[in-house]
């Protein structure tokens, strides 16, 4: 199925002339680096989900603000679309461009303006890298919590325009619980701050609902992120299974003892012994399922929730229970978990990475309706899990060179959300809509809450001039997939064809 | 506990009605958030008719409730089986609702520590002014499709919707919660509590009311005990927490005018006529005071805070700069075309 926009389904987008855009540009931004040759747009025509690809028609790298903004409103008065991107490593094709718009990338913005420990925030530009964050905060201590697994590359306005998650997100939540303020650029050129340097700001939460809006309300300037202090201690525990709905009911102990643990992820088999093989974490590869479980904080409340945790792990009918001993261990464990899903990519020459929320308690029925899509489609699945939060990644083993095998993953993938939304969950967790889970989006909305989500965009960029095909779909796409009837999992889904 | 209630299409109903008749609807629950925002005419929506909670499982950390329940009788739920709201939501009167908790998105005490009330909610049901009961967001912890409407309800003083269902995370208890005061000077008090703000101190409320800073430690026996005697002082009754977030502190009983100021954390002692009382470790502070509001909000403005009157009047939510205010009444158009949800509460313009 060819998920590039298609003017058809996704509406008509302007018609840019690019030679005369090109000498406008110029003429009014004389000093802003812009790419038009074929070989110069190349590197730029996928994000991270690289399967989908599409020449920009000009690349922009502005290194100030104020070319953003004449940049932003001469589309604006032209009618030009414009593709906001950071590092590029979103994993939904939000950053993906459009052959008749432009590719605005933020990552040249890529200062610390200021680490301010006793406020425990830091103002930084767009295009400084998550991990970075952190680093700049350790000589006091502190560090930024959201910890995407791409977090050694992506940037704080990627983070911001996704809403990125990470392994910690139980206890610490999503980058739209650890910020404090945002500025913006509107379409129209215009600056606008959200949300403030105190803990909240007069008028409605449009912080809130700019976070994970997926470039399509506006372009991040700079990010004012909350620093937390660094827990004193951390200890794993690794805990093995012989089923996977043993480990699952674990987890629900876990919490029902009254323990919030700062990461708790799990991994089925097929994952297990892809990481072992790749990283030699030491993890038992005859279990069906492990659990990784992170206890951190002040040294005496880890070491009793350590106690309580094997206990109920113990309870619950884990076969082994393990603390690792030292650092080093612990590292390791986290490193399998972490490597997961190239050490995936070792065993089947491609994967596709799925991203749903259920409630944790469907979690054995999931597992069984995977298992049996992959019967049924002839494609390996290997789970690896954010337990804690119930955000699910299923791995789906494909080989693109095998006729096939694509629109066998995607299909597949497509089923595996929808069966997401049947029990109550979401398409979505972390990774974002993006262009990946467009028709998806009518599964799990129907026409009255996405003409809601377009008057929303509306409100903020009428002309749809930022990011279009992003996020929300059309009517009409959904109409043409034909799920507008599958919602909130009210009625199982029937078997439809995707094109 | 009063029977469960599903009264959402007697809601619908009064909202098509106002749309039809092109009547302003004036949203309540319990009516204990009246104090703030600007006076309200049109037809009350009683929230109230609507109520139960629809569902719970403790091991889920999910609790998903009709708008017009009882707080207090979410509380108690939540109190049996060991769990908590943990953004401490004031009632500030009897029979505060669900939904005005979240339509306030008023926070607690525990608010810089835990999270505030829209960190919590997870979904919504809404009534929208299309007249469609619609479902944003749902009860998964992490759920990044479509925009985050859910979140942008809470706070917006029914202006957006009418909340019929809200799902919110809810967490477990600390095992241990001790409280105690030391007598300090107040820039004293602020820089202990921005030097302890740097280390993971099981801090979870900071109260400064003029004589002393009171603290209280929440987490694990062991950290607690620990923070409790590196740090001494005075032992102090839980209470007072629920007194300070009540507004029932002898603080209050002053007669003149009430303010809140939302202030960076680390902001130093602000110099403003009347009297003063410092929560949220320094992140909020209460003014008692006869100063003109432009004087107040210069003052605050200027430390990159703002100030909200908790009295009725015209203007007791801080001004919003032209830009900004031009966007919130470019999504009141498209979210309620016709203006009939509790026009001019926050703003005359929205």
């Amino acid at each position: 199925m060819n998920i590039l926009y298609d003017e058809r389904l996704d509406g008509a987008l302007p018609k840019v002339d690019k030679a005369a855009l090109l000498a406008e540009l110029r003429e009014a931004l004389p000093d802003l680096e812009i790419l038009h040759s074929q070989e110069d747009l190349k590197p730029y025509e996928c994000d991270g989900l690289s399967a989908y690809r599409t020449m920009p028609m000009l690349v922009v790298l502005p290194e100030r603000i104020e070319q953003v903004e004449t940049l932003l409103k001469l589309c604006h008065a032209r009618n030009v679309p414009v593709v906001a991107r950071g590092a590029g490593t979103g994993l939904s094709g939000g950053a993906l461009p459009l052959e008749q718009g432009i590719l605005l990338v933020m990552a040249r913005f890529n200062r610390i303006l200021e680490v301010n420990p006793a406020g425990r925030f830091a103002r930084v530009q767009p295009g400084v890298r998550n991990l970075a964050i952190s680093q700049a905060a350790a000589p006091y201590d502190l560090y930024y919590a959201p910890d995407p697994s791409s977090q050694i590359a992506c940037s704080i306005g990627g983070n911001v325009a996704e809403n990125a998650g990470g392994v910690h997100c139980l206890k610490y939540g999503l980058t739209v619980h650890n910020l404090l303020k945002v500025d913006i650029l509107t379409i129209e050129g215009e600056r606008i701050t959200l949300g403030s340097d105190a803990l909240d700001a007069p008028g409605f939460d449009l912080l809130a609902l700019f976070t994970g809006s997926e470039g399509m309300l506006g372009v991040v300037t700079e990010v004012t992120v909350k620093l937390l202090p660094k827990p004193q201690v951390a200890k794993v525990l690794l805990a093995a299974f012989d089923s996977v709905e043993k480990a699952g009911r674990a987890v629900g102990d876990i919490i029902a003892a009254g323990i919030i643990p700062g990461g708790l992820e799990m991994m089925d088999n097929l994952s297990i012994r892809a990481a072992e093989d790749f990283i030699h974490a030491g993890y038992p590869v005859d279990a069906a399922a492990i659990l990784l479980c992170e206890l951190d904080g002040v040294e005496a409340d880890v070491q009793e929730d350590c106690a309580r945790v094997e206990a109920v792990l113990k309870a619950a009918g884990a076969t082994d229970v393990r603390l690792a001993r030292d650092e080093a261990e612990r590292a390791r464990f986290w490193a399998g978990r972490k490597n997961a899903f190239p050490a995936v990519g070792r065993i089947s020459p491609d994967y596709y990475c799925m991203d749903g929320t259920i409630p944790r308690r469907e979690l054995p029925r999931v597992l069984n309706g995977i298992a049996k899509l992959s019967e049924e489609f002839g494609l390996r699945v290997a789970n690896v899990f954010h337990a804690g939060d119930g955000n699910m990644h299923p791995l789906i083993l494909f080989d693109a060179n095998v006729p096939g095998e694509l629109e066998r993953a995607e299909a597949i993938g497509g089923k595996i959300l929808e069966l997401c939304v049947e029990v109550g969950g979401s398409i979505t967790g972390e990774h974002g809509v993006g262009r990946e889970k467009i028709n998806q989006m009518c599964a799990q909305f129907n026409s009255d809450e996405i003409t809601l989500f377009h008057a929303v965009k509306a409100a903020f960029d009428p002309q749809r001039l930022l990011n279009p095909g992003k996020n929300i779909p059309t009517l009409h796409r959904c109409a043409e997939f034909g799920a507008m009837h599958v919602h909130h999992g009210q009625l199982p889904f029937p078997e439809l064809e995707r094109f | 506990m009063r029977a469960d209630y599903d009264a959402s299409t007697a809601l619908l109903e009064q909202v098509s009605y106002a749309l039809n008749e092109g009547v302003a609807l004036r949203i309540q629950g319990g009516n204990t958030k009246s104090l703030l925002g600007r006076p309200l005419n049109g037809e009350v929506l009683d929230t109230r008719i609507h109520h139960g909670i629809v569902s719970y499982d403790p091991t889920e950390l999910v609790l998903t409730a009709r708008a017009g329940t009882p707080l207090k009788e979410i509380e108690e739920v939540l109190d049996a089986a060991g769990q908590m709201l943990p953004c401490e939501p004031p009632h500030l009167g009897d029979g505060a609702t669900l939904g005005g908790m979240v339509a306030s998105g008023l926070s607690g005490p525990r608010r810089p520590w835990a999270g505030s009330v829209r960190d919590f909610v997870l979904g919504t049901r809404v009534i929208t002014g299309h007249g469609k009961l619609l479902r944003f967001g749902g009860e998964v912890m992490k759920n990044v499709a479509g925009y985050d409407l859910s979140r942008l309800l809470a706070g917006s003083f029914g202006c957006l919707g009418l909340i019929t269902e809200v799902s919110l995370k809810v967490l477990p208890k600390p095992r241990q919660c001790v409280s105690l005061s030391l007598e300090l000077g107040v820039a004293e008090a602020l820089r202990e509590l921005a030097i302890w703000g740097q280390q993971p101190m099981p801090i979870s409320a900071a109260c400064y009311d003029g004589q002393a800073l009171h603290l209280r430690l929440e987490g694990g026996e062991g950290s607690v005990q620990a923070a409790r005697q590196r740090l001494g002082g005075e032992h102090l009754d839980n209470g007072f927490w629920q007194d300070l977030r009540e507004q029932r502190l002898a603080f209050f009983a002053n007669p003149a005018p009430l303010w809140r100021l939302s202030l960076p954390n680390n902001t130093p002692p602000l110099e403003l006529p009347g009297e003063q009382l410092i929560d949220w470790g320094g992140a909020q502070r209460w003014l008692k005071s006869e100063a003109d509001a432009e004087t107040i909000r210069r003052v605050v403005s200027a430390v990159g805070g703002h100030a909200t009157r908790y009295a009725p009047g015209d203007d007791s939510f801080h001004p919003l700069p032209a830009a900004l205010l031009r966007y919130h009444q470019s999504l009141k158009r498209q979210l309620d075309p016709q203006g009939i949800f509790n026009p001019g509460r926050m703003y005359a313009e929205v």
